[in-house]
């Protein structure tokens, strides 16, 4: 096959076909209904004519003499014996009918109009804009014309039955007056309804040849009890050419002019269904089983059709899609794979000397007896499945250069991916394992780079099917190697919620744990020997959580860092913070300091970014493991969790929340008072208006927050929310004031809620009242529950919050999309430049700075001084 | 097109302190920085001569132009432009 080169595009024209044209690109005219004949040969000059192309192995095809698959495949055509019109235009031919004279087929507009138009038309196309508006104010101003002002002819109304009648001062117009007509427009006339008469005259528009697609694109298949079925357009071709015949015999027979009108309705209703099976006024033309048949339209629209459906986007093999569901058990790198789908997916295996026995092994195994083989491909390239009745004699035949198709098992490398990909960490190589029922499984840890949950996500595979394409998933792609994300250079995968917690309660904590316990907490993390005891009970050995959590720690690991519960006190005692908030960590021993958020958190972890950036990213990996197991762990050996008690604050407290939000209430009405005498102090840039609105806000915020430290004095370490806030596991104090103290202020694009009745936000409050709580502030908690007024706020509020999510979302979809399409292309040489496909240069260093922000530290170039102080042993 | 007296009151772009530092490259630095990254002078970005700055720095088509600017993540950065018509 001659290869052509690639050819720019430079124009695509869109027009009409030429009934010459149509018989120019004909291969062969058809006229028989008839496809194969006895033998199963096709019929010379039927619908499946080898002139049109092959789709049967073995025959060549008589134009190009290509096999199946080499023939792209030949139009031919048929000779309609009347026109018909083509339903795609019925709307255009309504209005040039009724903008042409009726005898002289003149457009109905002067001759100065005329010129102008044309003008325009030229103009807006040289300009390449639409000429839409132009053209329809000329089919407007030419149907205001009652008479030809070139044949004096009277016009008259034409009416138009959907989809392809028109009816003429209540006589029909056949297809051959409508041609007539419109075979009489001049091409200055065209031009000027915005039409090129080189490449659409109107006329064209009325068929009277009809192009036949070629047999590749209406293939028949081959039933399994060996009757030939044909696919939808050949049965509507039959259809077609059968109406064609009767119509010729009855005309050369001299039939009344009724029936001739039947058959020509006929005629009419099959090609419209050809073109399009979904015609409104049309009945769809069916199948004998009376499903409607996809006929041309119905392959090119909608979801499934041509364009959205095969040409935007495609189905991929060797994938498989599923709900996803956690198991902390497994290795972060791992993914469990549902055994139905492991048996489907296989991997070619090419039989070589070295792993015919094993291969034979898998044939034997067959295709239900997991891990088995589905396929074997001969040396001559012929498929056999493999079946329990034929595994064993199959497995005897394999010989060196066949192929197997294995199905996957434990340890294959396969890509697992989440939608919206919107980084490189959405795709990521996980090695299987096959486990029962019907879940992807995954580590929790791994959530954040795919931004997943479990409350129904789906997540698909996809198994690479060359050595290539495995090698370089496992070297890229391995979730090991993208634990750092190179979007802010720290690690993306780590801790999440109870990993959290549960370190933070091991290493906070002044718990005393004995052998039993210490070894129970470690038993997942291959640690064999305890350290030295720090102390004795009863005679007895214990251990604390920090020497504990040290045993995950490797050897030669020295890092001193605040944690993320560290108050930022204003001097910093460093290793002597009473809160235990500052880190040390002294060759792999954990000596002071609580485990939090910024120890082992994704997103903020310092140790996992030491451990890849100073050891290496399978200790890294080993580490996250470790970690979460010994977390879960430690977070059983207590328990922990949270209830309405947890949001309980005392009667006294509550009394100083009253106290403070009714301060605050009259501090609003005296700031109303004040505006109202004209006594408020503007702040620069605002009217009094807007400064009376900010200084509310400010007001009703303080107040909110003074709730929040009173609730906070009475929740202490003790309570787990404040446990999960101040640790980073989950949630914020935030949210506790609001469950426990006060909701404060609902708003709407910042702003307090103002819209609703006239005058007021609702029917409830006196029309211009300014307080607080006519505009939405909320004094209650959640727990104490809002007031109808209050709730109602809120739900405006949380509306708001709904409405933006929505909108943020496919707004920077749209955004991350023009993105991806401008840059996709450019690449960082190896001098450091960033440049294009045509090796024009975009960017002189990469960055500016030519440093890939994944080898930062959390974005920040402060390698060289880390470098210097673990040299000189300065710490600043 | 008539070059324009100057009064010494006219607005310079180039003495904005927010407009980066441009400046034409003699032949023997285009050379060199042709010659460094291997490149033919076409392969440069471009800047277009109409461009406020260019006509400031009295920049003719053809030449190119070091632009000096401020950068966050490396202090100073160069990037050169080639002006065309
Ligand atoms: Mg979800
Ligand atoms: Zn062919
Ligand atoms: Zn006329
Ligand atoms: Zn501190």
């Amino acid at each position: 096959m001659v290869i052509a080169t690639p050819k720019r595009i430079k124009q695509i024209r869109f027009g009409l076909i030429s009934p010459k044209e149509f018989r120019k690109m004909s291969v062969t005219r058809i006229i028989t209904a008839d496809t194969y004949d006895d033998d199963g040969f096709p019929i010379e000059m039927g619908l499946m004519d080898t002139r049109l192309g092959v789709i049967d192995p073995g025959l060549r095809c008589k134009t190009c003499g290509g096999r199946a698959g080499e023939c792209p495949g030949h139009f031919g055509h048929i000779e309609l014996v009347a026109p018909v019109m083509h339903v795609g235009f019925a709307k255009l031919i309504r209005k040039i009918l009724r903008a042409t004279c009726r005898n002289c087929g003149a457009l109905l507009l002067d001759p100065t109009q005329k010129k102008e138009t044309v003008e325009k038309i030229r103009v807006l196309k040289k300009m390449g804009q639409s000429i839409e508006d132009v053209v329809n104010e000329v089919f407007k101003d030419a149907r205001k014309a009652g008479k030809c002002q070139y044949c004096n002819e009277e016009q008259r109304e034409i009416k138009f039955e959907k989809p392809t009648t028109f009816i003429e001062d209540g006589h029909k117009l056949m297809p051959t007056d409508i041609r007539s007509r419109l075979e009489k427009m001049t091409d200055e006339d065209i031009e000027v309804i915005g039409m090129d008469s080189k490449n659409a005259r109107p006329e064209w528009i009325i068929l009277t040849v009809l192009a036949v697609p070629p047999v590749t694109m209406r293939p028949s298949i081959t039933l399994e009890s060996g009757q030939r079925s044909e696919d939808d357009l050949t049965h509507k071709l039959v259809d077609i050419i059968r109406i064609n015949q009767r119509f010729q015999e009855n005309r050369e027979a001299g039939a009344p002019q009724l029936i001739i009108e039947d058959l020509w309705e006929l005629l009419q209703y099959h090609i419209t269904t050809f073109i399009d099976n979904a015609v409104s006024g049309v009945p769809p033309a069916r199948h004998r089983s009376g499903r409607p048949l996809k006929t041309l339209s119905q392959r090119l629209k909608g979801k499934e059709g041509r364009f959205r459906g095969s040409l935007s986007g495609k189905r991929v093999n060797f994938s498989a899609r599923t709900v996803i569901s956690p198991d902390p058990n497994l290795g972060m790198h791992e993914v469990g794979v549902p055994l139905a789908i492991a048996k489907e997916l296989t991997i070619t295996l090419y039989v070589t000397p070295r792993n015919i026995n094993e291969v034979r092994e898998y044939v034997r195994r067959g295709p239900d007896n997991h891990p088995g083989a589905n396929y074997i491909v001969r040396a001559d390239g012929r498929r056999l499945r493999i079946t329990d009745k034929n595994s064993n004699e199959l497995a005897d035949l394999v010989e060196l250069g066949w192929k197997v198709d294995r199905q996957m098992k434990d340890g294959d490398v396969i890509l697992f991916n989440r939608q919206p990909s919107l980084h490189r960490m959405s795709i990521m190589a996980h090695e299987v394992k096959v486990l029962p029922h019907k879940t992807f499984r995954l580590n929790p840890a791994v959530c954040p780079p795919y931004n997943a949950d479990f409350d129904g996500d789906e997540m698909n595979m996809h198994v690479p099917q060359t050595e290539d394409a495995r090698a370089e998933a496992k070297i890229l792609m391995h979730v090991r190697e993208n634990i750092i994300s190179p979007r802010f250079g720290g690690p993306i995968i780590g801790g999440i919620h109870d990993h959290i917690s549960g370190l933070f309660l091991l290493t906070n904590s002044k718990d005393k744990i004995n052998k039993d316990d210490a070894l129970e907490l470690l038993a997942k993390s291959e640690i064999w020997e305890l350290p030295e005891p720090a102390g004795k009970e009863d005679g007895k050995p214990y251990w604390n959580g920090k020497q504990i959590f040290s045993q995950i720690l490797p050897k030669g690991l020295d890092l001193e860092f605040k944690a993320e519960i560290c108050e930022q006190c204003d001097t910093c005692k460093g290793a002597d913070c009473e809160n235990d908030a500052y880190v040390v960590i002294k060759d792999g021993v954990l000596e002071k300091g609580s485990i939090d958020e910024k120890a082992v958190g994704a997103f903020k972890s310092v140790i996992l970014d030491k451990l890849i950036k100073e050891f290496n990213t399978a200790l890294a990996c080993k580490f996250i493991d470790d970690a979460t197991r010994l977390s879960i762990r430690g977070i059983m050996r207590s328990g922990f969790s949270f209830g309405i008690n947890d949001e309980y604050v005392p009667a006294d407290a509550q009394n100083q929340i009253n106290e403070t939000l009714n301060m605050a209430t009259d501090k609003v009405e005296k700031l109303i008072l004040a505006y109202e005498a004209g006594e408020l102090e503007q702040l620069p840039g605002r009217t009094i208006r807007e400064t009376l609105e900010m200084e509310i806000m400010k007001e009703l915020s303080r107040a909110r927050d003074a709730t929040g430290d009173i609730a906070g004095r009475h929740l202490g370490m003790d309570n787990s929310a404040v446990i999960m806030a101040k640790s980073g596991a989950r949630g914020s104090m935030l949210n506790l004031t609001q469950m426990a103290a006060c909701v404060g202020q609902q708003a709407v694009r910042g702003e307090r809620i103002q819209r609703g009745y006239a005058g007021r936000t609702l029917s409830h409050f006196d029309k211009g009242d300014l307080g607080a709580q006519a505009h939405g502030f909320v004094k209650a908690s959640y727990k104490g529950g809002l007031s109808p007024t209050e709730y109602f706020f809120h739900a405006i509020g949380g509306r708001e919050g709904l409405v933006d999510t929505a909108v943020r979302t496919s707004q920077s979809g749209y955004l991350q999309r023009r993105l991806v399409n401008a840059l996709q292309d450019l690449e960082v040489q190896f001098d450091g430049t960033v440049r294009d496909t045509r090796n024009m240069i975009i960017q002189f260093k990469f960055g500016e700075d030519g440093i890939n922000p994944m080898n930062s530290d959390f974005s920040k170039t402060d390698a060289v001084k880390r470098i210097i102080d673990s040299v000189t042993g300065v710490k600043e | 097109m008539k070059e324009k007296e100057n009064t010494g009151r006219e607005f310079n772009p180039l003495k904005h302190r927010m407009v980066p530092n441009h400046e034409i490259l003699s032949e023997d630095e285009v050379k060199n920085l042709l010659s460094e990254y291997n490149v033919e002078k076409e392969q440069l970005p471009k800047i277009r001569a109409i461009d406020p700055t260019v006509a400031a720095a009295k920049a003719k088509v053809g030449d190119v132009m070091r632009i000096t600017r401020e950068s966050k993540t490396a202090g100073i950065a160069y990037y050169y432009r080639m002006v065309i018509a």
